[in-house]
């Protein structure tokens, strides 16, 4: 299928996202995640950590809002209903708790053709309120032929 | 932890798995959480987040390898698609250990299929 790569390195504004408790609660309960470091505030400071800590696959939720406007950006032109999610990175620094204030940056890592398919790379880039690399990601997308 | 040690980790995803991570995710899309949309698309009926399936994998890491602060990277593929009321197992095995990261290859199985396969994971040690 034909891609566009204009926007390849494309750089999509800040997305800010405020960790809260009772969110990391929730999120950790649909993952089957039942630490007491996730779900008793108590428990995760008498462990060393300010408040409840975030599952590492929390990063899901601070970064997806940043990556929307990539995903339905005319100029990327992605068929949402043939999308496929292909492949997943995350690398992960200092653990996220609730309290952090996450800053994340999408950027438009690259757009390909694999035989009848399009891929698109999403690259992000998280940071809390020390400015310290909480969590990078790689997002790869893959859309059938319409 | 040296080459070769394996864990395991075994789930049954609920009938409403999916819409409790829709609203816990914020990842709406109807294919998991509208049966009827999901077989207008093709699809068997409601299919699992494949992030969903991918913390199921997380999961296995860091109960298995001493808490969340140990994974510092994880990748994987997504296949096939995941299902409600059928047991998921996540397998791990340690692949070298180096002085201070180990490397771990992973899997996730249901049905007979791997729905993530080529995990890849660094433990920080």
């Amino acid at each position: 299928m034909a891609v566009n790569t204009a926007a390849i390195g494309k750089t999509y504004p800040p997305s800010l996202y405020a960790v809260g408790r009772e969110k990391v609660k929730e999120y950790a309960a649909a993952v089957g995640e039942h630490s007491p470091l996730y779900h008793d505030h108590l428990a995760a400071r008498a462990a060393g950590f300010d408040d409840v800590v975030a599952p590492p696959m929390f990063a899901v939720v601070f970064t997806a809002r940043a990556i929307m406007p990539a995903l339905f950006d005319p100029e990327v032109g992605i068929d949402f209903a043939r999308m496929v999610h292909g492949s997943q990175e995350f690398r992960w620094g200092p653990l996220v708790v609730a309290g952090d204030e996450i800053t994340t940056v999408a950027t438009i890592d690259d757009i390909s053709t694999r035989g009848e398919m399009g891929v698109y790379v999403f690259a992000t880039e998280s940071r809390n309120q020390r400015d310290e690399v909480v969590c990078s990601g790689v997002w790869s997308n893959l859309v059938r032929p319409g | 932890m040296k080459p070769g040690d394996e864990f395991e980790l075994t789930v049954t995803p609920d009938r409403f798995i999916t819409v409790r991570y829709a609203g816990a995710s914020g990842d709406f899309n109807p294919i998991h959480i509208d049966e009827e949309f999901a077989r207008q698309v093709g699809l068997p009926g409601r299919i699992l987040h494949g992030l969903w399936t991918m913390a199921q994998v997380a999961r296995a890491h860091t109960e298995a390898l001493g808490g969340p602060d140990k994974l510092e990277r994880l990748s994987v593929q997504f296949r096939g698609m995941g299902v409600m009321e059928s047991e998921i197992v996540v397998h791990g095995i340690v692949r070298e250990v180096g002085e201070d990261r180990a490397i771990v290859d992973s899997e996730a199985r249901q049905n007979g299929k791997r729905i993530i396969r080529n995990g890849e994971a660094e433990i920080r040690l």
